[in-house]
């Protein structure tokens, strides 16, 4: 994994961001520095903010939202930055694969046109230039006949080669930081590990940051350094992977951790249950008082219902009145099986 | 191919497919060309018995949802038959084709594509009741179905767009219980789920099974939720039946390639954690 280089300035310094329209505040004050050639997951619940962080990020949230706090890239606070300046460095300094990419790519253009003009559009090459960069850019990504490729339509194709263009798109114009937004969940499994071996390898050569948005664990434990935990618009817990997922201080990280179906928690007769968090992501508009988690976790106590517990600081941090200390539970990795 | 669950001919499928092969017409490539067509479904034979849970895996295009459509009687298949409780759902009377229709439901793999926007979710549960022309107690059953899901009744009087999609998958979920089922046919449907949500619907399918003795139909191309949830699994390839066998047994020694490569797509935190999962 590439380790993050300490001579360049960090790819993400994310202060109090706070994502909200107004009724509603989906993203309730995050902060996190994601390092130069850093990788960090943001994993959590549908619901828990992890998108709209995302496209806050990109300077492209959906009418009527708004965000504020500091989120400094390359030395500028995007937060403040116009609409015009944002899109000159969408696709340049930071690029975002999205989940779904047949909304995303123009149903009516050509492939190959589509991620020259990415490259057009932020470089100073020529038409010819562009094309040629592109092409080398679908062979890299493994697609199969990369010249008749750039000639077909995006519906010509399957979703794991769109999602390949998608990716190739990304890192067209060589950002600094990839944001993707849960780019394998559409792909079946076979498809999915070749798609992440592939944006693996071109972070790693070009040495960019790179934010993984999943609520699939696996996946953050093969592409990421760090962790960050969502829920209810907050972060709960944030390491190291292999700290976090091997001795989790949250008992909402360790709910998830706990409901992977492994071979080990299986019993493969058809008795076993899967080990799995009770109730649901409380609705934006009755989030609970104190710990949102509180409603779910058997380790409540008056005051997580009180008090909202803050992130702790330093490297290994988790927001809980009473954290799961280590030693404490030597089955934590393995699953449970109730 | 042989069957290895010979203990199973005891007990007659409660819906099952023989022989069946699907082909659809392509587009013409020129003029006066004939129509091209592609076969989807080769000879293919599935069943499953009442209270039996049954999964059917394989990679995408390999013929799984067409598979399905088939068995809910939303298409005819062009050869073979389909029979729901012994007898030929395509060649009974309108009381037949109802029974089976009621008795068949399914969760589609997309939630937000298979609830209609502009209807509050109470009025979308209320659909298959009225499309199927059942009575009773709509408002008590709705409540019911909303308790096996997880959802509480607030959830009646808001429009899919206020839903992430994992609620929405569970709404779904609940709709295709409404009329309820003998089987129930799910095409991927915790595949767009989280991870404690997933737990959440996997028991819950096993409970349903166990509970109401429901037969399940669980497709998914992820082979380890699927050994979770059945105990007898099919895995398809380009348009066959390639092997069947038991979870424990497809997991440690897969024979077809196509059960090889589901193995060895499985990603799992620990491979992650050892630095060998995209190996
Ligand atoms: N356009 C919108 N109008 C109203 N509420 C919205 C809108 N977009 C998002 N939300 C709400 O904001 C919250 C966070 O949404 P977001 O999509 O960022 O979550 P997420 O974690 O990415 O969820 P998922 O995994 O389901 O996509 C959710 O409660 C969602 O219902
Ligand atoms: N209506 C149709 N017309 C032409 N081809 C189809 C149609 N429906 C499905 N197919 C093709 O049949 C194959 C199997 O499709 P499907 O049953 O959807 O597979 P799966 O659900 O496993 O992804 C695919 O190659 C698909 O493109
Ligand atoms: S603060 Fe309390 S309720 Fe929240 S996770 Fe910790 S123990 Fe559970
Ligand atoms: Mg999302
Ligand atoms: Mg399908």
């Amino acid at each position: 994994m590439t380790k993050p280089q300490t001579n360049r300035p960090d790819a993400l310094e994310v202060q109090n961001l706070v994502v909200h329209n107004t009724v509603l505040t989906a993203v309730r004050g995050i902060d996190f520095t994601l390092p130069a050639g850093g990788r960090m997951g943001l994993v959590g619940e549908s619901g828990s903010g992890k998108t709209l962080t995302a496209l806050s990020l990109m300077g492209l949230l959906p009418m009527g939202w708004q965000a504020n706090g500091t989120v400094r890239h390359d030395g500028v606070d995007l937060i403040t930055q116009s609409d015009k300046a944002f899109s000159s460095r969408r696709g340049r300094t930071i690029s975002m694969v999205f989940q779904d990419p047949l909304s995303s790519l123009d149903p009516v253009r050509r492939i190959g046109f589509q991620v020259s003009s990415v490259i057009r559009r932020h470089t100073k090459a020529s038409k010819q230039e562009a094309e040629a960069q592109t092409l080398e850019l679908f062979r890299q990504m493994s697609l199969p006949r990369p010249e008749q490729l750039m000639r077909a339509y995006p519906h010509e194709i399957s979703g794991g080669q769109r999602q390949r263009v998608m990716i190739a798109m990304a890192l067209a114009c060589y950002p600094q930081l990839i944001i993707a937004d849960e780019p394998t969940t559409a792909l079946d499994v076979t498809v999915q590990k070749q798609v992440l071996r592939i944006l693996n390898n071109a972070v790693q050569e070009r040495g960019c940051a790179l934010m993984m948005i999943t609520h699939d664990l696996p996946i953050i434990a093969a592409m990421c350094d760090t962790v960050a935990v969502m829920y209810a618009g907050r972060i709960v817990e944030m390491g190291p992977v292999s700290e976090v997922f091997r001795a989790p201080r949250h008992h909402y990280t360790k709910g998830l951790l706990d409901s992977q179906p492994t071979m080990d928690n299986i019993a493969l007769d058809g008795s076993s249950r899967l080990a799995s968090i009770p109730g649901m992501v409380p609705p934006l508009h009755s989030l609970p008082r104190g710990c949102a988690f509180h409603p779910r976790c058997s380790a409540a106590s008056d005051r997580c219902r009180a008090e909202v517990p803050q992130l702790e600081t330093g490297q290994r941090r988790a927001a809980c009145w009473h954290p799961i200390e280590a030693g404490a539970d030597a089955t934590v990795q393995a699953g449970v099986t109730a | 191919m042989t069957r290895p669950f010979d203990e199973h001919h005891l007990t007659p499928p409660l819906l099952e497919m023989r022989q069946v092969t699907q082909t659809y017409l392509l587009n013409r490539k020129s003029l006066l060309g004939a129509r091209p067509s592609l076969t989807v479904l080769d000879n293919v034979s599935f069943d499953v018995r009442p209270g039996e849970a049954v999964g059917l895996v394989g990679e995408s295009g390999s013929g799984k949802t067409t598979l399905t459509r088939i068995l809910t009687g939303m298409e005819k298949p062009k050869q073979g038959h389909v029979f729901y409780n012994g007898a030929d759902v395509w060649a009974g009377d309108g009381e037949r084709w109802r029974n089976f229709r009621r008795s068949v439901q399914v969760v589609m793999q997309s939630p937000r594509s298979s609830l209609d926007p502009r209807m509050r979710i109470g009025l979308s549960l209320l659909e298959p009741l009225r499309a199927l022309k059942i009575e009773g107690d709509h408002v008590a059953r709705v409540h019911e179905v909303l308790d096996q899901v997880g959802m509480t009744r607030q959830a009646l009087e808001r429009y899919p767009h206020e839903f992430s999609g994992g609620q929405l998958q569970r709404i779904a979920i609940a709709r295709a219980l409404m009329p309820a089922p003998k089987v129930l046919i799910a095409d991927e449907p915790v595949s767009a789920l989280d991870v404690s949500i997933q737990a959440q619907v996997l028991n819950l399918l096993k409970d349903l099974v166990r509970e109401l003795g429901l037969s399940l139909v669980f497709i998914a191309h992820d082979l380890s939720v699927v050994a979770y949830t059945t105990s007898r699994v099919s895995v398809m390839s380009a348009g066959r039946i390639v092997e069947v066998g038991k979870p424990l047994d497809l997991f440690t020694k897969p024979q077809a390639e196509a059960t090889q490569n589901l193995v060895g797509a499985i990603l799992t935190v620990e491979a992650g954690l050892a630095g060998n999962a995209l190996a």
